[in-house]
């Protein structure tokens, strides 16, 4: 018991990091320049497919760096010649765009890849146990992925409080036009702030790839969980995302580990309209549940955990 | 007594910074009356805690008696008060008859209806009528209302604040932006929508004020500092020093 | 009486082309295309009403769809398991009522926030109950869905419904009644309501009305006739499964929508029929033309955004006005740059494909465009990098043309009074 607690609660932490990973990126395009970025789980698939190309060449190391610098690359060039066209059009034609950004990147994976999922492989040198407890093994890449997370987040938060590009992207956050006047490039700040934002998610996706099965439904599969995450968290705010994610990554792990279901518990004689909901164990159950908490929040907190009142 | 419009002690602070320090006032049926006070003083903060568009920190507002602290502004507006605002805030893509239209229809209880054309409805259709005559837009009744010009537009603001049963009107500086002539058209049309009902109004033209306002109110830093007739508040010394200056004639 | 008749002349005639259709193309292909058509054509303007009249953009909205199929089928399954005398011709009802209730229960929660919000929401919705699917496989039928059998219900004045062009016809009734019921209410106060409330919620509460309220009717409207649409497929496809509630299916719809145009009541009719003809079509004559539908649009998204129907009224406009022709020599100019890019573009996507998916199965050796072609020697791709090349940079070059054409348009059509 105490050691599905203990891997779980790994196991939870390092897939909350993962999500906000990505939701930090969804977090800062979305406040900075308003876009809430359909296609950014799209970027985190890409940086996956880019990894395993370059691992497969060159190396797992070197398509660590390069593979998101690649994806944020693509996604600077998205936001100059894409999303810099719509801006004056409003906020509905760029969702739309990068909604259909998204469908087009999940067919054009699917064209170069195919359907399957590709061998992405955990890099030799990390392919160790890392420590064991009670009577199971824990593998040495994850805790590099949670390394690399932490990392990520410590950077982030050092960069956004204590250097001056990080100031100046914290007032664009809410003052854009003031920030302009004063003599910045906005432009150039939000095509920066477009480009790390998708080169993060790629950085997931690069280290996400060989835990997770890289295939073309990656996107789809994260992504609609990543726009719960932020608007549970509260639309605009990185601490609701920090805590969102934790919060889904928890849940969901548990969900997964606990596997037992209502019969189990509470006897086999199910009342007659739940049916097939009595025999449902919670693991099945544990896709929906990030949804189920969407709703109850959304019922309890429209305005998300840590939102701001007005959206 | 029976005050229209009734304040009581109403606070409103943004965090740390209080806006509205205690605003107190009873404005009675029938009367026009005006809010002056310089930038800043927290005039469309208190037109907005008013109207239900912002949420009071402490105190009371009451309409003919009956609170409505707290109430969302479709509530707010139900019970008889309705506002303008100072940048125009219309139906852009619709005309200038379906804004209007759409502005008479709850009052004259047609809720949520759609068992029925709207051309249909005869007296919706004519309080549009009469509303276009009245602002001066019968010639323009088809045309979008974000293609009308800037004094039409004030015009048309000023139809659909008008265009329900409210008889409690606030009207959030209705001339701002206009030269001499607009502003005066704009008065007579004030003056002659409003009779009968309670104005209430923010104002930077002076002479727009002493023309129409029976009570003059001065807000300065969220805090009415004088209250009373034109005449005599031209002559409060306090209200010289804080916001007339010399200028005051 | 001449206003009269002139109002009524569009209804009559899109009468007269669904009861004459099945004449003019009888074969089987045809009908089932043609049935399907009609089925989106309420699905797609069921959407519109969210989007183009209230503002509301939907990801999820397919779940009201597959939700009424759902239940009509289990309701088909139910009065033929039953023997219940209860006919075809009021299936779909059952659909637009499960519809209805699931729009009422899912649109509470919605229809809480606006604009962005409300987007999210309805896609964790829609994901929710397409992974809720998979679990509650008694009602959802696990991965081969429900099936059912049209014809053994009671019969309906000795029809029952068997053939393909029976079905036809009970979809264009219903298609003709739903738009119809459609179009009436936006001519109520409650669809003025509903475009108010997308231009301005917030003026919309000053004038006495709760965008909430107004917003969760639209939703529920909206559901119930996208469950009558659900209802007709149910019939006609005589199966139902979790795909037809997920993701796609959404995607889908808001393509539809969007394609046709979403700021005209007509525009989601003629985009159900057009992406319904490409994507019966094209999925015979390529195997990437998912990635064309995205690739179509992204391209109205940014450059056509008020789609077919609007952009079809801005040339008639310009028609009327007699400045049509200043549009000529710029449309001239710019085509063929377009038709050499486009064919470029589709040269380069289909050898890709060719190569890349399909040369293992099937080899490399292909036919494009009339041509033999090997897709794993060079010339064919040099032949398409060019033309891509050549007709992009051409098109960027002489596109200023047509915008300075349109200007021209424009200042003559605002001249004269027309704007």
């Amino acid at each position: 018991m105490l050691q599905l607690i203990a891997f779980s609660t790994l196991n939870g932490v390092l897939y909350g990091m993962l999500l906000f990973m990505m939701a930090s990126g969804l977090t800062l395009i979305f406040s900075m320049m308003g876009v809430l970025n359909f296609a950014h789980a799209s970027f985190y698939m890409l940086g996956a497919y880019f990894g395993f190309e370059i691992s497969r060449r060159v190396g797992f190391w070197p398509g660590l760096v390069l593979a998101p610098l690649m994806v944020g690359a693509i996604g600077a060039l998205v936001e100059r010649y894409g999303l810099r066209r719509l801006h004056r059009r409003g906020h509905v034609s760029e969702l739309l765009f990068t909604f259909g950004l998204a469908f087009v990147v999940e067919e054009l994976v699917q064209m170069v890849w195919g359907k399957l999922p590709v061998d992405y492989r955990v890099p030799p040198q990390l392919d160790f146990v890392a420590f064991r407890l009670f009577d199971t093994t824990y593998p040495a890449y994850r805790v590099f992925m949670l390394v690399i997370a932490v990392g990520m987040f410590a950077a982030l938060l050092a960069l956004l409080t204590r250097t001056r590009v990080g100031l100046i992207i914290q007032a664009a956050l809410t003052h854009p036009d003031m920030v302009a006047m004063l003599g910045h490039d906005v432009p150039k700040i939000f095509m920066l702030v477009f480009g790390a934002g998708t080169a993060l998610a790629g950085l997931a996706g690069v280290i996400a790839g060989p835990a997770l099965v890289t295939q073309p439904d990656m996107a789809s599969l994260l992504g609609p969980i990543l726009f719960v995450v932020i608007v549970v968290g509260g639309l605009g705010s990185l601490t609701g995302a920090f805590v969102a994610s934790l919060l889904i990554g928890l849940v969901q792990t548990f969900a997964v580990a606990m596997n037992f279901s209502f019969a189990e518990v509470l006897g086999p004689v199910a009342p007659p309209f739940l049916g097939d909901l009595w025999k449902v164990t919670i693991a099945e159950l544990a896709p929906v549940v990030p949804y189920i908490l969407l709703v109850l929040v959304l019922i309890f907190r429209p305005t998300g955990l840590m939102g701001r009142r007005e959206s | 007594m029976n005050a229209a419009l009734s304040l009581v002690d109403l606070r409103k602070s943004f965090g740390p910074v209080q806006i509205i320090r205690g605003v107190s006032l009873d404005i009675a049926e029938g009367e026009r009356h005006a809010i002056i006070g310089p930038n800043g003083a927290g005039k469309s903060t208190l037109f907005n805690l008013v109207s239900g568009r912002i949420r009071p920190s402490s105190g009371e507002a009451r309409l003919h008696g009956r609170p409505i602290t707290g109430l969302s502004p479709f509530e707010i507006n139900r019970r008889g008060l309705s506002r303008s605002f100072q940048i125009t805030n219309v139906f852009p893509k619709m005309s200038v008859e379906e804004n209007l239209r759409c502005a008479a229809l709850w009052s004259l209880g047609y809720r949520y209806a759609f068992w029925t054309s709207i051309d249909r409805l005869s007296d919706v259709c004519e309080r549009a009528e009469l509303l276009m005559e009245r602002v001066g837009l019968t010639a323009r009744r088809h045309v979008p209302a974000g293609v009308l010009s800037y004094a039409e537009q004030r015009a048309l603001e000023i139809g659909v604040t008008i265009g329900g049963s409210a008889d409690v009107v606030l009207l959030d500086e209705p001339t701002a932006g206009m030269n001499n002539s607009e502003t005066e058209q704009a008065v007579a049309l004030i003056r002659k929508v409003t009779e009968g009902k309670t104005l209430v109004m923010v104002e930077h033209d002076m002479g727009v004020v002493f023309s129409l306002a029976d009570r003059i109110s001065v807000l300065v830093y969220g805090q009415i500092i004088a209250s009373d007739t034109p005449e005599r508040i031209r002559e409060n010394p306090a209200v010289r020093e804080a916001y007339l200056g010399e200028a005051a004639a | 009486m001449t206003a009269r008749l002139s109002a009524l002349a569009p209804w009559l005639a899109f009468a007269a082309i669904l009861a004459a259709a099945p004449r003019v193309f009888p074969s089987a292909t045809a009908l089932t295309m043609m049935s399907v058509m009609g089925v989106m054509i309420i699905f797609a303007l069921s959407y519109n009403m969210l989007l183009g009249q209230t503002g509301l953009l939907s990801f999820g909205h397919a779940v009201y769809y597959g939700l009424g199929g759902f239940v009509a089928i289990h309701a088909m399954n139910a009065v033929i398991h039953n023997k219940l005398g209860v006919s075809i011709p009021i299936i779909p009802l059952v659909g637009g009522l499960a519809g209805l209730a699931f729009g009422v229960l899912f649109g509470l929660v919605s229809t809480r926030r606006a604009g962005i919000v409300f987007s999210m929401i309805s896609l964790g919705i829609g994901e929710l109950v397409s992974s809720s699917s998979f679990i509650l496989r008694t009602f959802f039928g696990g991965e081969e869905g429900i099936t059912t059998n049209r014809s053994k219900l009671a019969p309906f004045f000795g029809h029952k419904f068997g053939p393909q062009l029976e079905v036809y016809y009970l979809i264009a009734v219903w298609c003709f009644f739903c738009v119809l019921a459609m179009y009436a209410l936006t001519q109520t106060p409650f669809g003025r309501m509903c475009n108010a409330v997308r231009e301005n919620p917030e003026r919309v509460e000053f004038v006495g009305y709760s965008p909430r309220m107004v917003r969760l009717i639209a939703f529920c409207f909206s559901a119930f006739f996208a469950g009558i649409a659900g209802g007709l497929a149910a019939i006609s496809f005589e199966i139902m499964n979790a795909q037809q509630l997920g993701a796609q299916q959404s995607s889908l719809v808001l393509l539809m929508a969007y394609i046709g145009g979403v700021g005209s009541f007509a525009g989601p009719i003629v985009g159900a029929v057009i992406i319904t003809l490409l994507q019966i079509m094209l999925s015979d004559v390529t195997n990437a033309w998912q990635l064309y539908f995205g690739l179509m649009f992204i391209g109205v998204v940014m450059f056509a955004p008020e789609g077919v129907v609007g952009w079809t009224m801005l040339h008639l406009r310009a028609l009327r006005g007699g400045a049509a022709w200043r549009l000529a020599p710029a449309y001239a100019a710019v085509g063929p740059a377009l038709a050499a890019s486009g064919a470029g573009a589709i040269m380069i996507i289909e050898l890709t494909n060719r190569q890349l998916a399909e040369a293992r199965s099937e080899g490399s050796a292909m036919r494009l465009f009339g041509f033999d072609l090997d897709a794993s020697t060079l010339p064919p791709w040099i032949v398409a990098i060019a033309l891509f090349a050549l007709g992009t940079a051409l098109v960027l070059r002489l596109w200023p043309r047509v915008g300075d054409a349109w200007v021209a348009v424009n200042t003559r059509l605002n001249f004269r009074g027309e704007g």
